[in-house]
């Protein structure tokens, strides 16, 4: 191996590293805050890549449809729930959110060409189709049963898994698909050429990382995330809903699992089951940092990255392989020092 | 575990059916049983591991695919027969549980199933770019199983393998489960502390049933690749260590039967949906998976217990009653002479962060007398209690028990050392009868293992650990509902529960924290009696007891706490003629 492909090899763990460390910041803030260990933050990652590449192709996104349906349901159990309680005034708010929404969003697909709008926009609308799923899923799936153990919220996360990436399936198809490139400009750095789409991608998860840290130290939204992470129950006596708190969590989760897939789709081809490997390289990294400290899991992914693209190097067979055992010694590690029995 | 003469009628009808099917069933079904035998066989490692004992793995399939994969590479490769290679495959499964086990088990509860997912993925990808097992396209030509003279070549007849393999595993997975070894696994959901402080290593019984689980899936794999005669890692993915993760669930993941009925709901469910889906939706691909993931959360959401339950309440269940035959006690433990020091507690300081809740506590319990530890809420009694027991260690100060320092050792080798308690919490599993609760508190008292019990061959010591466990219920009054579910009793009873199990333990220091709260005027009567019988019988007793009549009609001697600290100790007049006690009890006249 000499310095060039040292290098580029480098550049590419860091890139990917970039995303898993996007992905085990989401991560850590679903479970500190809801308990739930978020294994669908993956199909969000393929859902935003493969929504965008649809609008570019001129095809109507499958998410839309996804969205339609998921929103009418929570209307009919929101609605159904306000009619037995007979607060009538909610009926409208309830339908405009979750009706309302989605129907406009599918009026402004219909009524546009996407293909034809300018690159923001495209990436605007995709994460439109696909950021509202996150807290319709929580409202779902997750919130009927917030209280159950954490084992019950894994086993409930591991359905919507396999659900969303059968839908994915039927939506998208088998094949993969790339998005444009957010720019062609490139750097020459000594004897290695730095692509500006690598460049972006860094610099965007940087960015985000640095906006979520502000969120949280400076809003009040923030704030409530924090301390619903640290007192459930304190929290909810200081007036802070738990339900809000979940909603929110998953917001941000989708937000960044979809921002991510949108960030390295023109890199990468995305098939409708690739999220799921990202997204558990995330979880290597989560899990470096025991699901607790985000620097730490922040620095465990961009590591996951980086064993990934030199071990494709040297054994490209076993780049799974060794990805996912990377996990023993962590766990090895944390084990020595844990000390006492556990009540769950 | 007995049954009604309807459970067994309906087992004696399963079970002709099943030697049955292949004489009439076509090729088609005899194949789906097969299949729904070598499933069943993985989803009853999960019902131990998850409806049991509480934790998970998503990575089943995997434990599947070392069974499977060895056998296929010993056959073939070197040609060792295939009733060597299953003990061979046991053997490698069992050393890559045991120790994946070990590093992960001693974490949260969630570390297990993110490891499983992690190297369930990580096995998979082994299988498929080992050159040395064929890679993706996997390994043919794996010979049949063969009895003496007879090759299991057809479905038929390895159908009668599978089974009568599955239907000895379901039997051994009962026995074990109704055992001293049993009631421990069982206490594992939402009751290891109580279990430690009752003796019970529960890291250890956690890696036995990881391991165990681990080795029923192996055993699975084993039998596919001989029924199969080839392997790829396809059937050994993730995917598939989910889906038997749902076959457990939707069967009834806390049943032994759950793992057939969920088997077989989801292998028939899957062929049907298999069939119609592709035709519905216009495409092919595993859309069957949309429909499980939605039946889960459906399932999760409004049946957490699966569908076995409610085949179960169909069925009328009798209830065992009336002590079986009688047994030999159990051997007493030797006390120590009265009045000598059971118990010495020195400096003992307990730190949460900045709160002091135990500051430098000191005192001493004798054998042969009643101690009475009060004081106000929050004054750190029972923070005493769970440093002292070493449920919760101390933070400094030593405790020495019989003129052993104890204040380092875990909770369970304490309790081996004769000290017993209660919480002041009860902490029961409501979910099992009042005798089986007891029971858990013999936990020491006996010594057969998983092996014997599996076999039946701890019958012996079973009914002597049941009688004892009986004696205590029937000493504390609770003889009208030994057979009850504990979590039907009200508190007060509940709590004379937690007295049965701890003097089942047969101490020589109990730890009663307010066993009177909740009991009428006549319960703590005759508990203050049952307490004075164990105290003329030379047992120590450490008594948190908010109830002053009680307290000072029964305590030889008391220890006053107020904030973490000992405010006084004397005998009950002294302490309430103390005017420090008074007023940390009523309050300083300004």
């Amino acid at each position: 191996m000499d310095l060039q492909i040292a290098l580029l090899l480098g550049q590419d763990g860091i890139t990917n590293g970039a995303i898993y460390a996007l992905l085990a910041l989401a991560l850590v803030l679903v479970f500190a805050v809801t308990r739930v260990i978020f294994i669908p933050q993956g199909e969000f990652v393929a859902f935003g890549a493969l929504t965008l590449a649809g609008l570019q192709a001129g095809r109507l996104p499958g998410t839309i449809w996804l969205l339609l349906a998921l929103g009418s349901m929570i209307a009919l159990i929101e609605g159904s729930l306000a009619l037995r309680t007979r607060q009538f005034r909610r009926l409208p708010m309830i339908l405009l959110v979750n009706c309302g929404v989605p129907l406009m969003l599918a009026g402004v697909l219909f009524a546009l060409s996407p293909a034809s709008l300018p690159l923001p926009l495209q990436v605007l609308l995709a994460l439109m189709l696909v950021v509202p799923l996150g807290p319709m899923i929580y409202r779902l799936a997750y919130q009927p049963i917030a209280e159950a153990s954490v084992l019950a919220l894994l086993i409930v996360s591991v359905a919507v898994h396999v659900t969303l990436i059968g839908i994915g399936l039927f939506f998208f198809g088998a094949e993969g698909s790339r998005t444009l490139p957010f720019t062609d400009m490139s750097f020459e750095v000594g004897d290695a050429l730095l692509q500006g789409q690598t460049v972006l991608v860094v610099v965007a998860s940087l960015v985000l990382i640095v906006a979520l840290y502000f969120f949280f130290e400076r809003t009040i939204y923030g704030k409530a995330l924090r301390a619903t992470a640290m007192n459930r129950t304190g929290a909810r006596l200081m007036g802070i809903s738990g339900t809000l708190a979940g909603m929110l969590s998953f917001t941000l989760a989708a937000a960044i699992g979809a921002f991510s897939g949108i960030l390295i789709s023109p890199i990468t081809t995305i098939y409708y089951d690739s999220g799921f490997l990202i997204g558990l390289k995330g979880f290597v990294g989560a899990i470096i940092g025991g699901l607790a400290s985000y620097p730490v899991a922040a620095a465990g992914a961009v590591l996951v990255g980086l064993l990934e693209s030199f071990s494709s190097f040297w054994a490209s067979a076993f780049k799974e392989v060794i990805v996912f055992t990377a996990i023993i010694p962590v766990l090895i590690w944390r084990s020595w020092k844990t000390r006492h029995v556990e009540e769950e | 575990m007995s049954r009604s003469p309807h459970a067994t009628a309906i087992l004696l009808v399963f079970i002709a059916a099943l030697f049955g099917a292949p004489l009439l069933l076509p090729e088609f079904y005899v194949t789906l049983l097969n299949y729904i035998g070598l499933y069943a066989i993985v989803a009853l490692g999960l019902v131990l591991l998850t409806g049991v004992g509480g934790m998970t793995s998503f990575g089943q399939a995997a434990f599947v695919g070392l069974g499977a994969y060895t056998s296929a590479y010993l056959t073939t490769v070197h040609g060792v027969s295939p009733w060597l290679t299953l003990p061979a495959g046991l053997l490698v499964t069992g050393i890559v549980a045991l120790s994946l086990g070990l590093i992960t088990l001693r974490l949260s509860g969630h570390f297990l199933p993110l490891g499983t997912i992690a190297w369930g993925m990580a096995l998979y990808y082994l299988f498929g770019n080992l050159a040395a097992l064929g890679g993706h396209t996997g390994i043919s030509g794996i010979p049949p199983l063969q009895f003496f003279e007879l090759e299991l070549k057809s479905g038929r007849e390895f159908y009668y393998l599978i089974w009568a393999v599955l239907l000895l595993i379901i039997l051994a997975t009962r026995n074990l489960l109704d055992s001293r070894e049993g009631r421990a696994i069982r206490a594992l959901k939402g009751g290891s502390l109580m279990a430690e402080a009752m003796g019970v290593n529960t890291p250890r019984l956690k890696i036995v049933i990881f391991t165990l689980a681990a080795l029923y899936a192996s055993m699975s794999g084993w039998l596919y690749a001989h029924l199969q005669r080839f392997v790829n890692p396809t059937p050994f993915s993730l995917t598939q260590g989910i889906e038997y993760l749902f076959m457990a669930v939707v069967g009834g993941v806390a049943h032994v039967w759950g793992a057939i009925l969920g088997a077989g709901l989801i292998t028939v469910l899957k062929q049907w949906l298999q069939d119609w889906l592709p035709t519905l939706l216009g495409r092919s691909g595993n859309f069957e998976m949309i429909v499980f993931g939605l039946l889960m959360i459906f399932v999760l959401h409004r049946a957490r217990d699966g569908v076995w339950p409610i085949i179960q309440r169909l069925v009328p269940q009798r209830e065992r009653r009336g002590r079986s035959v009688e047994a030999l006690a159990l051997p007493r433990r030797p006390l120590p002479a009265a009045g000598s020091v059971v118990l010495e507690v020195k400096d003992a300081s307990k730190r949460f962060g900045g709160v002091v809740a135990n500051d430098r506590m000191s005192f001493r319990v004798r054998a042969g007398e009643v101690m009475a530890l009060i004081g106000p809420n929050g004054a750190g009694k029972s923070t005493m209690f769970d440093g002292i027991s070493g449920v919760d260690p101390l933070t400094s100060g030593a405790v020495s028990f019989r003129g052993e320092r104890i204040e380092s050792l875990p909770a369970r080798d304490i309790a081996r050392r004769g000290m017993s308690r209660t919480f002041q919490h009860v902490r029961l599993l409501p979910g099992m009868s009042v005798i089986e609760n007891v029971a858990i508190g013999t936990h020491l008292r006996g010594s057969k293992s998983f092996v014997a019990a599996a076999c039946r061959t701890d019958r012996a010591e079973e009914a002597r650990l049941l009688q004892e466990a009986a004696l205590q219920i029937e000493r504390c009054g609770l003889a009208e509902q030994m057979y009850e579910l504990a979590g039907s009793l009200p508190l007060g009873k509940q709590r004379l529960v937690e007295i049965a199990r701890a003097l089942a333990a047969d101490p020589c220091l109990l730890l009663l924290d307010e066993p009177a709260a909740g009991l009428r005027y006549l319960e703590k009567q005759a508990l203050a009696e049952l307490l004075r019988r164990l105290r003329a019988e030379g047992i120590a007793i450490l008594l948190v007891e908010h109830d002053m009549d009680f307290v000072m009609g029964l305590a030889d001697r008391v220890v006053v706490m107020e904030f973490g600290q000992k405010l006084a100790a004397g005998l009950p007049e002294e302490i309430q003629r103390n005017p420090a006690v008074v007023e940390a009890y009523l309050g300083g006249v300004e």
